[in-house]
């Protein structure tokens, strides 16, 4: 591939060279060039999950999109309310692609903006009696809920409204499980310290609150998989396949019994470490159960990790695995026999959320496309420990890229394919660079497990080689500048 | 291998699959969930009128409202300029919001910073992440402007945007000279449209004052007298070159007051731009000597229009939104009596076109009950459309209605507007109600057409009532907004909305025997 180590770390640091001094010395700690030493030892230096420049157009959210656009919000069956001013529970409505089974409004909430619409007077006044009335009026609305959560919008923590304690009173009345979390925006520095939040209310509120019926020795629960576009579905019938009971869905198409029973399981199975590490770290501590990470993202990734969850079975599930492995293999390898040669050596640069710019490297791979760039936008040290392995010598690591970072390495790499989110989709339509929306999967999906691939090596060929890109001529003028230097 | 020998099917497909439909029912036993008979029970219950009734009665839950927040509409205000970029003070997460929901709408890029406030922010305040800020985005992305809105954050917290932006220039961050507009947008007072009058008011005050210009209006430019034309809070890129046409065939001198349509209707041409046009910021002060101003959205534009004929005592014709026939037979005349030119003979002629569209169409549009949902101005247009057409509105929820204008209550108006025609008679206008409202309306007095931004799709399944696109946002369908709904032109594209929307609905619903070739 004939990635460069010395040339991308003197390319990051002329599109460096923009920044005053003060935002430069920073932004210079959020890249690394993927080295052999920084592989092999496993050491990461970029910095990250600190505070983002003032004034750069960071990719990253708020506490509160955290918590209740990716944790609370999918919990189908418990109404969370928005509660602050209109516009948070407005913005992340509906548009995580959250999939979950139920009537919309009768038994599953999930796709609905509830909010108190804090108006001047609850600033000035407090809004905590009106927030006891919401609560009477939600059972009112919607008879058959089965918890509220109370999702803290910026100004419920600078106002010192009383949340916990109209909970806790509202919980008694209505003999309902009520759940504040204190996810205002300005905690933390991204969407980060929001999933912490909402692990530790969950921890604190919910988690072992009921009892299943009967255990078995293959309990497990799927964690930090949010379904979108059905991916937590089509996980969950391998494992299913495999032999496994999965006894609770974190959080996507999840409710509210599957957070209360999920301490019986027997391994707590997890996609997104980062979203939800803190709550498999508790688990084991508090109940003994071991976890592990998998990535059911791209055959390869996906064959690795169904042996790695059968190993920790007995026989029975191992030789089902196996089974299982050697009836879809054949499907994978026609998907990769068609898909691959239209793909091969075409690169890819990924800035994503958090699990994703690590775990779908290996689809990638799988078609013969290379990563020449990854990052995140709210990552933690272990994500960057954890990527660096995966990654060809050369490939750049960066940080909650700004947007004005990622369209200098676009236009000064040769990328062939762009994966990030939709604030950044349009403006690589405008550059006439191949773009994949991947925290929505654009509106298509599920990637995730057997069924996922499919999807997902059609998609990567359909944007790729659309012959829409052959309209503008940035392309092209993109390479021939590439190739003359 | 053919896609369809490899069986490739995605979540419109695949989840109904027998296994998967296993698996749906598998899963429940781990979620305890209500019975099918509870779950009917409540589903017949919410449609009933017992829980209409009750719906109507809440007075503190907000469910599904048809509004945003304040700096939302200050961000698209002041993409309508040229070279300026957003900037909003508070915590990061409202700017990717706004980010979000702007490019869904109209699927283009929408560049906007902010000063990333955390904790240590809350305590001490905003200033040295607006000063850092400043340096920063000036520095990245070079503005020729930068217009700063607040979040909530900011607002509680009582940050004070003047002497911050004061500092920075003490500091060198930006020079004396260096254009930093400003307003206030505390996101629990009024909606969206609040926040895109404070932020076009913010602008044009802020460069008219500096400029040191003295207005005289009617003195106008040094190539003739001109008119200010502001379309406010506009989710068509459309409309504004509807009205450069109208304007054109007027042949009169005009500003536009904040055009965005070239920020979210720009080319695919290999390079990224950052500013697409939008108002020169030197034409903002040479406003003040127009001849006069024509506001678009009466309601939204309120404060704006304020200052415009206080300051700059200018004559003002506001209207809402010029939708129908007479809706654009009053933005005519309005331009006519403004500038003193005739309605040009080519307007008149497209006029009739589009009546005679109108006639050809009227059968399968007359008596049709309709819901409407939307901003105050958007509604006002709404209702004259379809009482000229014969269309009854039946159920209109404004939930951002709480606004007036000189005095006149949006509700009173679209009340006034109703009570003028007999197709009228049965509608009722719901202000600061929501679309949870709605849907009991919907069940309850079933209508044959909603109109209304995407976010109305749930309740008009839930009612099994087609449902016409107008509005913000729309993020479900595409390029909805490159066709002006204003205008002449922008009545066809109405009418054909509508009436083709009427047609499907007859040829899906057709008895095997009126599945007809001619309609």
């Amino acid at each position: 591939m004939g990635l460069n180590i010395e040339e991308n770390q003197k390319l990051i640091d002329d599109i460096l060279e923009a920044y005053p001094k003060k935002a430069r010395k920073d932004r210079e700690k959020h890249f690394q060039v993927a080295s052999e030493k920084a592989i092999d030892c496993g050491t990461c230096a970029v910095k990250s999950n600190i505070k983002s420049r003032p004034g750069v157009m960071t990719p990253r959210g708020c506490a509160y999109a955290g918590s209740k656009g990716v944790v609370w919000g999918p919990i189908k069956d418990m109404v969370h309310i928005s509660h602050g001013p209109v516009g948070c529970g407005q913005y992340s409505w509906g548009s995580r692609r959250n999939f979950a089974n139920g009537t919309l409004g009768i038994d599953n909430f999930t796709a609905m903006q509830i909010t108190s619409d804090f108006q001047e007077t609850d600033i000035v006044f407090g809004g905590d009696k009106k927030l006891a009335v919401i609560m009477r009026e939600i059972t009112e609305m919607f008879p058959l809920a089965k918890g509220i959560s109370v999702q803290s919008e910026c100004p419920v923590g600078l106002i010192g409204d009383d949340i916990e304690a109209v909970s806790k009173k509202m919980s008694k009345e209505l003999d309902m499980p009520i759940v504040p979390v204190r996810c205002e925006g300005f905690r933390g520095v991204s969407q980060s310290l929001g999933h912490h939040i909402a692990n530790d209310a969950i921890r604190d509120f919910v988690m072992g609150r009921a009892e299943l019926a009967e255990t078995g020795p293959y309990d497990v629960n799927i964690i930090g998989d949010y379904n979108i576009g059905g991916d937590a579905w089509a996980s969950r019938i391998l494992l299913e396949e495999m032999g496994l009971r999965v006894i609770a869905q974190w959080s996507g198409d999840g409710s509210l019994n599957e957070l209360e029973v999920a301490h019986k399981a027997k391994l707590n199975l997890i996609h997104c470490h980062r979203s939800m590490n803190y709550m498999v770290d508790h688990m084991e501590k508090a109940y003994g159960i071991p976890w592990l990470e998998y990535n059911f993202f791209g055959p390869t990734k996906t064959y690795e990790s169904l042996r790695a969850i059968a190993a920790l079975f007995d026989a029975t599930i191992q030789e089902n695995c196996e089974q299982m492995i050697a009836k879809y293999k054949p499907v994978m390898d026609a998907v990769i026999n068609k898909y691959r040669p239209r793909l091969e050596n075409k690169t890819v640069m990924l800035m994503i959320g958090g699990l994703r710019s690590r775990h779908t490297i290996g689809a990638y791979e799988d078609l013969g496309m290379d990563i020449v760039a990854s990052g995140y936008e709210f990552a933690h040290k272990d994500d960057y420990e954890k990527m660096l392995p995966m990654l060809e010598e050369g490939t750049i690591v960066m940080d909650d890229p700004t947007a004005y970072e990622l369209e200098e390495l676009t236009k000064r790499m040769n990328i062939d394919l762009v994966g990030s989110g939709v604030k950044e989709k349009y403006v690589y339509h405008k550059m006439g660079v191949p773009f994949r929306q991947m925290h929505s999967w654009d509106y298509s999906g599920p990637y995730h497990g057997f069924d996922g691939f499919k999807v997902f090596a059609k998609d990567m060929d359909m944007t790729v080689n659309s012959p829409v890109w052959e309209l503008v001529s940035r392309k092209s003028k993109i390479q021939a500048e590439e190739a003359s230097i | 291998m053919s896609k369809d020998e490899l069986n490739i099917k995605d979540n419109t497909s695949l989840f109904k699959e027998e296994r998967y439909v296993q698996q749906r029912e598998n899963k429940k036993q781990f979620e305890a969930p209500c019975s099918e008979q509870e779950t009917a029970e409540a589903l017949a219950y919410s449609k009933s009128a017992e829980y209409m009734e009750k719906n109507f009665n809440r007075q503190n839950v907000v469910i599904n409202p048809h509004k945003a927040c304040q700096p939302l509409g200050s961000v698209m205000a002041a993409l309508g300029f040229e070279k300026t970029l957003p900037f909003v003070h508070g915590s990061q997460g409202c700017n990717a919001y706004f980010r979000s929901h702007l490019s869904r709408h109209f699927k283009e890029p929408t560049p906007s910073v902010s000063t990333s406030m955390t904790e240590d922010a809350a305590v001490f305040g905003g200033m040295n992440n607006l000063i850092d800020g400043l340096e920063n985005s000036v520095a990245l992305y070079k503005p020729e402007m930068v217009a700063i809105c607040t979040t909530c954050m900011a607002e509680v917290i009582g940050d004070d945007l003047n002497s911050f932006i004061g500092n920075a220039r003490i500091k060198g961050v930006i020079s004396e000279e260096y254009p930093v507009a400003y307003c206030n947008t505390p996101s629990f007072v009024g909606s969206h449209i609040t926040g895109y009058d404070a932020m076009i008011k913010g602008i044009i005050s802020y460069l008219y004052t500096r400029s040191g210009i003295e207005s005289k209006p009617g003195s106008g430019a040094e190539s003739g007298e001109k008119l200010n034309v502001l379309l406010g809070f506009e989710p068509y890129t459309g409309n504004f070159a509807e009205m450069r046409k109208i304007l054109g065939a007027f042949d009169t001198q005009y500003t536009l007051l904040g055009d965005h349509s070239g920020n979210y209707d720009s080319p695919a041409t290999g390079e990224y731009e950052y500013y697409y046009g939008g108002t020169k910021l030197e034409d903002v002060p040479q406003a003040a000597n127009a001849l006069g101003t024509l506001s678009l959205q009466k309601y939204t534009l309120k404060k704006t229009q304020e200052y415009i004929s206080g300051t700059w005592n200018q004559q003002i014709t506001a209207l809402s939104t010029p939708l129908g026939i007479k809706g654009t037979d009053k933005l005519l005349e309005a331009v006519s009596e403004l500038t003193g030119l005739p309605v040009p003979a080519s307007l008149s002629e497209e006029r009739g076109r589009v009546v005679d569209a109108l006639m050809d169409s009227h059968p399968y549009l007359h008596g049709k009950r309709v819901a409407l949902v939307g901003d105050p101005d958007l509604l006002i247009g709404l209702i004259g459309f379809c009482l000229e057409t014969g269309m009854e509105p039946v159920h209109i929820i404004c939930s951002n209605g709480d606004v007036d204008y000189n005095e006149v209550k949006f509700k009173d108006e679209a009340e006034a507007l109703l009570a003028s025609s007999p197709y009228g008679s049965e509608a009722a206008v719901h202000v600061g109600k929501d679309l949870w409202h709605m849907r009991s309306l919907l069940l309850n007095d079933s209508v044959d057409l909603a109109i209304g931004s995407s976010h109305l799709k749930f309740a008009a399944k839930d009612a099994e009532v087609p449902l016409v696109r107008i509005g913000f946002p729309i993020f479900d369908r595409h390029h909805m907004h490159r066709y002006p709904i204003i205008g002449y032109q922008g009545t066809l594209n109405l009418l054909s909305l509508i009436v083709n929307t009427i047609l499907q609905q007859l040829d899906d619903n057709n008895s095997g025997f009126n599945f007809e070739l001619v309609r």
